[in-house]
């Protein structure tokens, strides 16, 4: 009698492959943003903040696959605000270096046309973002965002680094970072004229792009 | 120093002001709807106002340390003076967002405890606890000088912490 080796086929065990996050690069240089924003704000916005947002993603993001491994659900649910906070600072920031250009410019075609619609006018929706802005309490952002369900633009706000799709369902386009360290070097208490002079940075292909990309 | 008093503080107490009197015109005319949609105003000015006027209080360029009942109080809530501020520290270094991080007094258990608080929303109003020493951490209180290293902040404003202030506060809050 000879043993059959039996091929014992084992059910796949999921390896988890985690991609570390990555400090996007900016597209522009540190100080082709002046005179609206400072090259020294971009510079510490870029490497320091947004940095440590995606460092402390990738440790929250490992410790909560650890805690999975084990079940351990009070760790997992306990990590669930670093993983909101840097995960969300990550996805903001990333959205943020595109949204601006030093050439700045105007919305056209079919940004221009959707922001009539919503708005009346491109003046009526800087207006109605600028006022958001200004008025936010404490660190948040104040966002331009597409509305899937209805087809339209809606001006948010969202809290701290809270995400703007997951935490309203609303598609990211233009977003204003009202937290102090965004302009608070250059303008100090005014975040009314960082609010003001920020619209001369905005890249509105990119806002574009990024509604018609939504629409698909 | 001088933009945080002139400018922040200076500006909770205009809004709030101007806060409560569109409050008391939408009183006089019973718009209760405008009356809720002040509230926000009122206490982000208001605990504004109250909480930076608090924490001028808790400074002192003499700095110092605890001592008396106040000590006392320290090292039978957490141990020593050491851990109080460790405990201070981290918990002002991970706020997220603005806000502020308390040492404050709970009047039913007469013991301390460390709280945060987002934006201006003030102690004891939002969690009963009276509050002894604030640590603010909006950017605008340090980010000028210290830039994103809130931690050197933190650990340096210790220095210039008033604690007869705080024993006053502790010692009233008891009475």
């Amino acid at each position: 009698m000879f043993r059959t080796l039996s091929q014992r086929v084992w059910p796949s065990r999921t390896v988890l492959v985690r991609e570390k996050h990555t400090l996007p690069d900016l597209p522009y240089d540190y100080n082709a943003l002046e005179p609206v924003i400072s090259a020294e704000i971009m510079q510490l916005h870029h490497q320091k903040h947004h940095q440590t947002y995606v460092t402390s993603l990738n440790q929250a993001e490992e410790k909560f696959l650890e805690a999975k491994e084990k079940n351990d659900l009070k760790t997992m649910i306990a990590l669930t605000s670093q993983l909101r906070f840097n995960g969300g600072g990550h996805i903001n920031h990333s959205i943020l270096w595109q949204n601006f250009s030093p050439k700045g410019g105007e919305p056209e075609g079919d940004l221009l046309k959707a922001i009539e619609a919503n708005f009346g006018s491109f003046d009526t929706l800087k207006n109605g973002l600028s006022s958001s802005a200004v008025s936010l309490q404490g660190s948040g952002w104040t966002w331009l965002g597409y509305n899937k369900s209805t087809n339209s633009l809606a001006i948010a706000t969202c809290s701290n680094q809270d995400p703007l799709e997951p935490t309203t369902g609303l598609v990211p386009l233009l977003g204003i970072d009202v937290w102090e360290h965004a302009y608070y070097l250059q303008y100090k208490s005014v975040r009314a004229d960082y609010v003001k002079n920020v619209f001369k940075i905005i890249n509105w292909k990119d806002v574009a792009t990024r509604l018609a990309t939504a629409r698909q």
